[in-house]
């Protein structure tokens, strides 16, 4: 009788089997994904597909890029983009130096102080932006509480002009947004390891310059995600600027809403939101080449 | 809680003193006095004679090499070098130097350029150190440094962590749990209990002449019988009667006497089974017992025996595997010889 061949090394099955998991994952990811998928479409992309096809079109005429041209040829609209822009970079600036500070203080606090902190942080979120932007009304009106304090100090002889101008929109804007670059930064800063501060004392760097050289570099993706949230829902904010801002401080999303319920002229609504949303995403687009620069520099995880 | 209990040891310039202990011994909280990041109650740091424990850790001047290795992941492997030499407003000439010198010394030459994370473990480890020693710190702490890696590189590092150590005469504070590590590679060793030093010594010390029980189970392995002193030593060792009726002599790890409970530990190299008729008699310079092997384990290098002793339990045996030596079978009747200089004994109930 001659021994039994034993044979491991033709066991080839395992390779097989290893990819049958893999493609029962891409189902399942497919599953999980196609009910926002269909809102999405349904909801989203149709509307905005209607929306560009009506921003082309004009009764009677067909086809036509006459809304695009009068958005060139007359200035105000060129003017009021410009200024949507400018305000929201102005926003953009003035969340990060108010919410870089404050997401250190919650990632470097003791947990319980922190996660206090937090709940202030989020708070407002509860509330309705429209109640919000009125309590902002209420404190900065000419006879609201921030004047009634200034001039019974005897700072100034008549009301400060807080409101109806681009101050307003700007304290405005900041507050409502300011979550967003807390949470944004926090979130990264909660990801440094405690161990890269530690080690840049050890080899000497004192408190500021560990922040400097270390803690600040790290924490560059949170600054680059916070911006860009920030600088994009500037871009298309309605309510403060037209609750809180004046006649010279009208946004493109408020000339969007005049054409729709005033003039009636939506084809006209249209060119602008497109352009609008085109801007946006060269926008993005251009500042994703920066972030993703960032992320080389991102820490493992 | 209370980390650290009681830590006194005196380092000399230049030695590699070890700090070792299992997980919650304190030695890392002793280290982190050492390097700034705690702060004790009472006590004092002296580095070089002059107190430190007041100061924050970037005015200490030690270099500290961390278990995470902590390597800025920003930073290219030249810029995480040279950034102590930066903060200490460094030329940049010298720099350049100084950074190219100890990339030599660990070995990472060309490898100025890249970022952290276009490298392996060990060769993270190894900026972590370069960083460490380039600014030339009073003393190097180093916090389970070698923790992280595998066993093959792990035991190729330990010896070139010792040559560098040796080449550049840096005082070394190492933290480990890992017993054969600080045997390897440390001139002085302390072992750590609950926040407490055991003993301090040098490797061949402490493994040779283990000062308590813990020490003696700590540091390699020992064999344990329990018994009672009986009458005055002779020649400075003392009979010792375990409570199955096995007789031996040992010497006292503290001073000893009549009647007193104690725990005898014999390692398990120093036990040789031995041919011929052997007599569980005292000869005073030869302690001998009659066993039977209950298991024999062949690990390599050498074969590892279970030993029954009857009433007092069984012993394990370890027997090189050399040309010569006849393997023991399981189920035979063996003669054990081994040493009452050799025996370790400690006071019972005091641990």
């Amino acid at each position: 009788m001659s021994p039994t061949p034993v044979v491991v090394a033709d066991t080839v099955a395992p390779v097989d089997r290893s990819l049958a998991p893999e493609r029962r994952d891409a189902v399942r990811y497919l599953l999980i994904l196609l009910p926002a998928v269909l809102v999405l479409l349904a909801l989203f992309v149709y509307p905005l597909l209607g929306l560009v096809d009506r921003s082309v079109y004009k009764r009677g005429e067909g086809y036509t890029l006459v809304f695009y041209g009068q958005i060139w040829r007359v200035p105000v609209y060129l003017q009021v983009i410009g200024r949507t822009f400018r305000t929201a970079a102005l926003v953009t600036l003035m969340c990060l130096a108010l919410g870089y500070p404050l997401a250190y203080l919650l990632a470097t606090l003791r947990p319980r102080v922190a996660r206090l902190l937090m709940i202030v942080v989020v708070l407002p979120f509860f509330t309705s932006i429209i109640v919000r932007t009125y309590a902002w009304m209420v404190l900065l009106g000419r006879n609201g509480i921030v004047n009634q304090y200034v001039t019974w100090l005897g700072l100034t002889e008549a009301p400060l002009p807080l409101l109806y101008n681009q101050g307003g929109v700007l304290i405005g804007m900041t507050y409502v947004l300011l979550p967003y670059m807390v949470l944004t930064i926090y979130s990264v800063m909660r990801g440094i390891e405690p161990g890269f501060i530690r080690a840049a004392h050890s080899l000497g760097a004192s408190r500021w310059q560990a922040f400097w050289r270390v803690f600040l570099p790290l924490s560059l993706p949170g600054i680059a995600g916070g911006t860009l949230l920030v600088f994009i829902l500037s871009l298309g904010f309605f309510i403060t600027p037209a609750l809180m801002g004046g006649p010279s401080d009208v946004m493109i999303a408020m000339l969007i809403e005049r054409e729709v319920e005033f003039t009636l002229n939506w084809s006209f609504a249209s060119a602008l939101a497109v352009i609008l949303l085109v801007l946006t995403l060269i926008g993005f687009v251009g500042y994703n080449r920066i972030v993703r620069l960032e992320r080389i520099f991102e820490a493992r995880s | 809680m209370v980390a650290v209990e009681d830590v006194s040891a005196t380092i000399d310039p230049g030695s590699f003193f070890t700090l070792l202990g299992p997980s919650g011994s304190g030695k890392t909280t002793t280290l982190m006095m050492v390097a700034g990041f705690a702060y004790p109650t009472r006590g004092e740091v002296f580095v070089d004679g002059r107190p430190v424990a007041g100061l924050p850790p970037q005015k200490r001047d030690l270099g500290m090499v961390f278990q995470s290795y902590a390597v800025f992941p920003h930073l290219t492997v030249f810029d995480n070098i040279a950034f102590p030499l930066q903060i200490r407003r460094a030329r940049r000439a010298e720099i350049r130097q100084r950074v190219g010198e100890v990339l030599e010394l660990v070995r990472l030459t060309g490898y100025d350029r890249r970022l952290p994370r276009q490298l392996s473990g060990g060769e993270q480890q190894r900026v972590a150190l370069a960083r460490a020693l380039v600014f030339r710190p009073r003393v190097l702490l180093m916090d389970e440094p070698l923790g992280a890696l595998d066993k093959k590189l792990r035991a190729h590092m330990q010896l070139e962590l010792k040559h560098i150590q040796r080449h550049l005469h840096v005082t070394v504070i190492y933290v480990t749990h890992d017993q054969e590590e600080a045997l390897t590679m440390s001139d002085r060793v302390a072992v750590m209990q609950r926040g407490r030093i055991e003993q301090v010594g040098t490797p061949t010390e402490l493994y040779e002449a283990p000062a308590s029980r813990f020490v003696a189970d700590f540091l390699g392995e020992s064999n344990f019988v329990d018994g009672l002193v009986v009458g005055a030593p002779t020649a400075g060792r003392w009979l010792v009667r375990a409570a199955g009726g096995l007789e031996f002599r040992g010497v006292g790890a503290v001073p000893l006497q009549d009647g007193q409970p104690v725990t005898a530990a014999v390692r398990p190299e120093k036990l040789v089974p031995v041919e011929g008729p052997a007599g569980a008699t005292q000869t005073g310079t030869v302690n001998t017992c009659k066993g039977t092997v209950e298991e024999a384990i062949y690990v390599g290098d050498a074969t590892r025996y279970r030993v029954g002793l009857g009433a007092d339990g069984a012993v394990t045996v370890k027997v090189p595997n050399r040309l010569g030596l006849r393997q023991h079978g399981e189920g035979e009747a063996v003669a054990l010889a081994w040493s009452p200089d050799e025996t370790r004994l400690f006071p019972r109930g005091a641990a």
